[in-house]
């Protein structure tokens, strides 16, 4: 770990000006997934900016009848709010889901959004990485891929996002608040947060540099069956092999999104179209572009199947 | 079991401050004794650090408060384990990835691995050393001694922390992956514990005596 | 003391404390964080320096140069030692993959470089800023199922006519089961402290084996081993893994030796899949021939493992050659020469791959002769050893195994077909398989001494690695000498101490009990030449020697505040191998789940059923096993290091890659001890069951997914990629 500065903001735009300011900077919310990488001089920033005194911990009402959720909200929290439970259940479900209760304790709402991949050669600094170290070339494409993505990805590279509560967030449709160092704030769809590969993987979200997270808003409640179905080789305590986010409304109608198969939350509004005809309808269109390796093939059909038995348990 | 082979240091004499006052007991003359004050307070390269590598902290641990400057890179886990030499809480990965560094901080249980000391200022820690002592087992430690929730021993003081807060997680009502209502009062079945208990790994494979523990004290307290 | 013939039965007939359900003597400190583990030695030694270890980047080739200038300028940094700056270290008789020193890379990973500084961040800052060049050398073998075996080996049972046999018989299965490398994966990392005194060297480490250490260490620092200390009193688990010197004792040891002051180390987490060793990929090759009403008449079991150049493989036909009786059988483990990290012992080292082929493919053949597979195993049970018909079984209680699990476990109430019994959207299998382990014994050495206040001590350079043997040391030394546990203080792991069998192949347990055992023995004989009376005619209890009505406490028998104490060392006769087969044998029963549509894998019940001999103690025996069953659920369902055939290497290299199960995937566990003694075995009538535990574990799973879903996946481990695309469609 590279020694670096360390500065407590006391209000976001401060946070954003001070990060912006300094060449080599990163926020420190939970630190979960920044101190794992520093510590493996995969992150090597030399100026913090701790974004956990803001006040940004609060999970309030909003005027839309929705939710607007503090940035540094921890997951636990999040994941145990009354409202949470009964409105948006598929959040409770994949924040559970992930990680341990000792890191969703520490976790916080924007620190997971922004959490990096879990590729073991990313993870690896003796290899070749273009997300870690753009223009090395990807050890993971033909390498041990089994993990990663089947679809989304580039021949540049085809890491997967590991978040479970991502997945959620992009199915319930919430947007992001940020503030840059010039004091504007605006507010981001998941689905914009994020970057496909494409030829620049190390270029994950669109936030601009120095633009802080202050907030997730939850749009107003849209009912249905909610239902969070993660999928891994251990019970617990491991990331999403395939992930399927749902809503699943008494007609049949609603939403799917799917973690574990994509470089995001992967979901497409016009194939969820078809989740009355079933799990095997949404996922033709859904995966229809998936370019999966040797290793990963099987999240094909696992996909589909976990949806099947997604909708299964909402119709009981 | 060798008494002499212990490392008896009374932790309520070992504060760590600036001042050259801090001294342990019990050391035995080959020891650490002198040297303690000097290589634990200010590690060489510390004053060869810029001032903005490093940071003042002071927060309390197991009720006593402690003040402390150190590099911002050290984690809370080093910390304890190597400047305050409280070194009951292990480092199994260093990565989040086992457990072994459970500890709680105003109440909540977190990995100490991944968290920096110099963001704790204010802050209460609890490690297994603030629970119970050899001769003052708190009942999570006898229960894991009764039950026999250990073989290797290096998970257990976090597993010990951990399984304390699974049953005041489970009595705040805090939902877990197996929780199947959302809506009612969590009940502490043995896949609620199991679930709640699955970041602390112990490769002795002692999983269910440790739910056997938990069950007991669950029990205990009701 | 020499076990030269069975134990008469009046030997340790009725005892008061061995075999008795004594809690873990060392409860009180690993639960409240006081028992001190190598690298927390703060107490040890004065201004500790922290040294990190870096390992190698290619898995293959040479180092050309390493630049050390900005990490030797960097704050805190003492001193920097790379692999260069060292001839090649000579290796011992245990080590196969070099430790450091020279430019030649044998493997991912390997230890190049120390920095050593004054705090572990500057260290570990320090060790960043090396900058390495390397030549890698392209031609190596990653691959096993690429790779041929040397050629040259001789197999390991070859008796009657296989193939004859096997061609005439009238059922026949032919199968290939695959077995990934496999982590220890023990909670504490390896670590050392090490502090020079002049040209003597003290090692604060984490080891199994104190004298291998100690010898091991002595060879590679080109000392003598009476320059060279090793204390180990608390192991944070080993499995193989802590049998041997590896680089952290190296490498604390020379950067000691450089600064002059005491340096630690600790293999950092992700260092630690490659560098160390790991437990061999199998290929395995079975053909079993039986009659029709399922007597079996042909069995051969070759296998594939990979080692480095010069090192072993695992040795995965190892129980087939005392398992089933059959008069045709032909055992063979071939190596293939590979280079990859050293392959090496890791918990019941060939039995656990072994099994997980041969106790599966049993359940193939009883599918096949639609046969229940408990009554195939029943009735190919061996009288005789079947690699040497000469040889009986010291003692074998496999078929009652069988009958007790499949009696607790329900096992009538089975359903044969598989994929029939659904819960829900799961489909519940079940499944047994049988265990086998030897069960070998080491000559060990304790000394024992009454000290002034009337308690006892035994010293020895046994470990704890988790397996209790703190506690029935004690307990052994409490029965011989009539005195409470709680009076008698165990010292171990310090090569100070008489030479025992140290803590593997499942030889510990009852090794260093029959030390003890033999130490205790020769303290009576002391006391009762003391006392002037006949050993024969003492006995010991509450504390005191009681002879012919006269009375003595044991205080009594110290003088001028010395101890009185006695050493002696039990060595094992060859009667046991050369008379006797001395095994362990188990019965596995699983109840398992598998998702109809995801393919997802859990277990709903396990039980194990042993005979392993007397029980020294239920309490720590019955842990032993259960985490052995948990560890065998995880080669069943979970672990794998995964290799990258061009690089070179296992891939998840860390605890969130590599997954070993947690506590929500282990469900309710029963195990059951049969009530039997073993007096081929040592003077205890014990046997080990540490790792009698794992052997056979993963098989009962692969069998229990098939009656759950008719899918037999042969490659472990069985994880639901193998499986979802076999499940009925939807
Ligand atoms: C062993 C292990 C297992 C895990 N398993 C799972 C799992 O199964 N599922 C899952 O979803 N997650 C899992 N996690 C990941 C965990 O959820 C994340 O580490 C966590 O959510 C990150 O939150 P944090 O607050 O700690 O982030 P930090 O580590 O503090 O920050 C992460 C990133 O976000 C940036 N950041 C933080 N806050 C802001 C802000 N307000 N504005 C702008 N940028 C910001 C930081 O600069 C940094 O780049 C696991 C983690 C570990 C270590
Ligand atoms: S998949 Fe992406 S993260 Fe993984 S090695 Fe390739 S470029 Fe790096």
């Amino acid at each position: 770990m590279r020694a670096f500065s360390l500065e407590r903001a006391s209000d976001p735009q401060q946070a954003a000006k001070s990060a912006a300011s300094h060449e080599n900077s990163k926020f420190i919310a939970g630190g979960t997934n920044l101190i794992d990488l520093m510590k493996l001089e995969i992150e090597t920033p030399t100026h913090l900016v701790d974004v956990t005194q803001l006040g940004l911990d609060k999970i309030e009402e909003t005027d839309e009848g929705g939710l607007r959720i503090g940035t540094l909200v921890s997951n636990t929290d999040l994941a145990a709010d009354d409202r949470v439970r009964r409105d948006y259940p598929v959040l409770t479900r994949a924040l559970v889901a992930g990680a341990t209760g000792q890191l969703r304790n520490k976790a916080t709402t924007g620190g997971n959004f922004l959490q990096r991949t879990r590729c073991p050669y990313f993870y690896d600094t003796n290899m070749p990485c273009n997300k870690r170290n753009p223009g090395s070339g990807c050890a993971a494409i033909g390498g041990y891929s089994r993990q990663l993505a089947v679809i989304g990805g580039s021949d540049h590279c085809i890491a997967t996002h590991p978040s479970d509560m991502a997945v959620a967030m992009r199915v319930l449709d919430a947007e992001l608040e940020t503030v840059d160092p010039d004091g504007k704030t605006r507010s981001i769809a998941v689905d914009d947060l994020y970057r496909l590969p494409g030829d620049t993987p190390e270029k994950e979200t669109n936030l601009k540099p120095g633009e802080v997270i202050t907030a997730v808003t939850l749009p107003k409640p849209v009912g249905g069956k909610q239902i969070y179905y993660k999928v891994r080789d251990r019970s617990s305590y491991a990331f999403a092999l395939v992930s399927v986010a749902a809503i699943v409304q008494p007609d049949g109608t609603g939403r799917v999104a799917l973690g574990g198969v994509a470089p995001k939350p992967w979901r497409d509004e016009e194939a969820e179209k078809a989740l009355p005809q079933g799990a095997g309808a949404v996922m033709d269109t859904l995966l229809a572009d998936a370019n999966p390796t040797d290793d990963n093939e099987f999240k094909v059909p696992l996909a589909k199947r976990t949806l099947a038995a997604v909708l299964q348990e909402a119709g009981n | 079991m060798s008494k002499e082979k212990m490392f008896e240091i009374n932790r309520r004499d070992l504060m760590i401050v600036g001042a050259a006052t801090a001294a342990s007991t019990g050391l035995p003359a080959t020891a650490y004794a002198e040297a303690t004050p000097e290589a634990v307070v200010k590690p060489d390269d510390l004053a060869s650090l810029d001032d903005t590598l490093k940071s003042t902290v002071s927060f309390t641990v197991n009720g006593e408060k402690h003040e402390l400057s150190v590099d911002n890179r050290t984690t809370l886990l080093d910390a304890l384990r190597e400047r305050m030499q409280l070194t009951g809480t292990k480092k199994g990965c260093d990565h989040g990835q086992c457990g072994a560094c459970t500890i709680t901080v105003n109440g909540r249980r977190i990995n100490s691995c991944l968290t920096l000391a110099a963001l704790h200022d204010g802050d209460e820690i609890v490690t297994i050393e603030g629970l119970g002592q050899p001769d003052n087992l708190h009942p999570m430690q006898a229960a894991f001694i009764e039950h026999d929730g250990y073989q290797c021993g290096y998970c257990t003081p976090g597993q010990i922390c951990s399984a304390k807060e699974t049953l005041e997680e489970i009595k705040a009502g805090i939902p877990s992956n197996v929780t199947k209502d959302l809506s009612g009062p969590i009940e502490a079945t043995d896949d609620e514990i199991r679930e709640r208990m699955s970041g602390n790994i112990c490769r002795c494979g002692a999983y269910s005596n440790i739910l056997a523990a938990i069950n007991d004290v669950k029990g205990q307290n009701a | 003391m020499r076990f030269d013939k069975p134990a008469g039965d009046s030997v340790l007939a009725d005892t008061k404390v061995i075999g008795k359900p004594v809690h873990r003597v060392d409860g009180p400190l690993k639960t409240t964080g006081t028992a001190p583990y190598a690298y927390e030695r703060h107490d040890v030694a004065a201004n500790q320096l922290v040294g990190w270890p870096v390992g190698a980047a290619i898995a293959k080739g040479k180092l050309k140069s390493v630049g050390t200038k900005k990490a030797e300028a960097a704050p805190g940094v003492v001193a920097v030692l790379t692999t260069l700056q060292f001839d090649r270290l000579p290796l011992s008789q245990w080590n196969t993959a070099n430790l450091f020193g020279g430019d030649q890379i044998e493997h991912y990973h390997q230890a190049v470089a120390l920095v050593v500084a004054e705090t572990l961040e500057t260290a570990r800052a320090g060790a960043a800023m090396l900058e390495f060049d390397y030549a890698p050398d392209t031609e190596a073998s990653f691959d096993l199922s690429k790779t041929a075996p040397t050629g040259d080996e001789q197999p390991l049972s070859d008796v009657g006519n296989f193939e004859k046999a096997y061609a005439d018989a009238p059922v026949t299965i032919d199968v290939n089961y695959t077995t990934p490398a496999e982590s220890h994966a023990m909670m504490e990392p390896h670590a050392s402290i090490a502090a020079w005194d002049g040209d003597e060297v003290t090692l604060w480490t984490s080891n199994q084996m104190i004298q291998w250490d100690k010898m091991a260490l002595a060879t590679t620092l080109k000392t003598t081993p009476d320059k060279v200390r090793i204390d180990s009193p608390y192991i944070g688990g080993g499995f193989g893994s802590k049998l041997f010197l590896r680089a952290d004792a190296v490498l604390a040891a020379l950067g000691a030796k450089r600064t002059g002051k005491p340096v630690k180390v600790q293999l950092p987490r992700p260092m630690i899949f490659n560098n160390t060793t790991h437990r061999g990929l199998t290929e395995q090759h079975l053909k079993i021939g039986a009659t029709q009403d399922g007597k079996i008449v042909a069995i051969s079991h070759e296998n594939k493992s990979n080692a480095l150049p010069g090192g072993s493989s695992e040795k995965a036909p190892a129980p087939t050659q005392h398992f089933y009786a059959t008069d045709n059988l032909y055992c063979i483990n071939r190596t293939a020469e590979m280079h990859l990290p050293e392959s090496n012992a890791m918990r019941a080292p060939g039995e656990a791959s072994g099994l997980m082929a041969l106790e599966a493919a049993m359940d193939e053949l009883a599918e096949k002769l639609d046969m229940d597979p408990v009554e195939l195993r029943i009735m190919n049970d061996a009288k005789v050893d079947p690699s040497n018909p000469n040889k009986t079984f010291s003692r074998r209680h496999f078929v009652e195994c069988l009958r007790t699990g499949a009696d607790r476990f329900g096992w009538s109430k089975r359903n044969r077909k598989p994929g029939d019994t659904r819960e829900g959207a799961w489909l519940i299998g079940h499944g047994v398989a049988g265990a086998y382990r030897g069960a070998p014994a080491q000559a060990s050495g304790a000394e024992v001494a009454i000290r002034p206040d009337g308690g006892v001590v035994v010293r020895t350079d046994m470990t704890d690695i988790g397996t209790g043997s703190y506690t029935i040391l004690a307990q052994t030394a409490a029965e011989m000498l009539g005195v409470p546990v709680e009076r008698v203080r165990v010292e171990l792991g310090d090569s100070r101490y008489p030479v025992s069998s140290g803590s593997g192949g499942q030889f510990g347990a009852v090794s260093s009990t029959a030390g003890v055992y033999a130490a205790c023995v020769a303290l009576r004989k002391k006391i009762a030449d003391e006392l002037g009376k006949k050993h024969d005619d003492l006995t010991f209890a509450d504390g005191a020697v009681h002879a012919g009505g006269s009375t003595t406490e044991l205080k009594k028998l110290t003088r001028g505040g010395r101890e009185l104490s006695a050493i002696d060392t039990m060595h094992f006769g060859d009667f046991r191998s050369e008379k006797y087969v001395v095994s362990t044998f188990g019965a596995h029963f699983i109840e398992a789940r598998v998702h109809s549509l995801t393919g997802e894998v859990r277990l709903n019940r396990m039980l194990a059923v042993c005979d392993a001999g007397r029980i020294l103690n239920p309490i720590t025996a019955r842990s032993q096993v259960i985490g052995a069953m948990t560890m065998g659920a995880g080669a069943a369902l979970l672990e794998e290091m995964a290799v990258d055939h061009d690089r070179g290497f296992f891939v998840n290299h860390d605890l969130a890659g590599y997954e070993v199960p947690v506590h929500l995937d282990i469900p309710h566990q029963e195990v059951v001890f049969l009530d039997v003694l073993d007096p081929v075995s040592t003077p205890l009538k014990a046997k080990g069951v540490g790792e009698l535990g794992i052997c056979g574990v993963a098989a009962a799973i692969a069998n229990a997914v098939n009656n759950a879903t008719g899918i037999r996946v042969r490659d472990y481990p069985i994880t639901l990629d193998k499986i979802v695309g076999k499940l009925p469609t939807i």
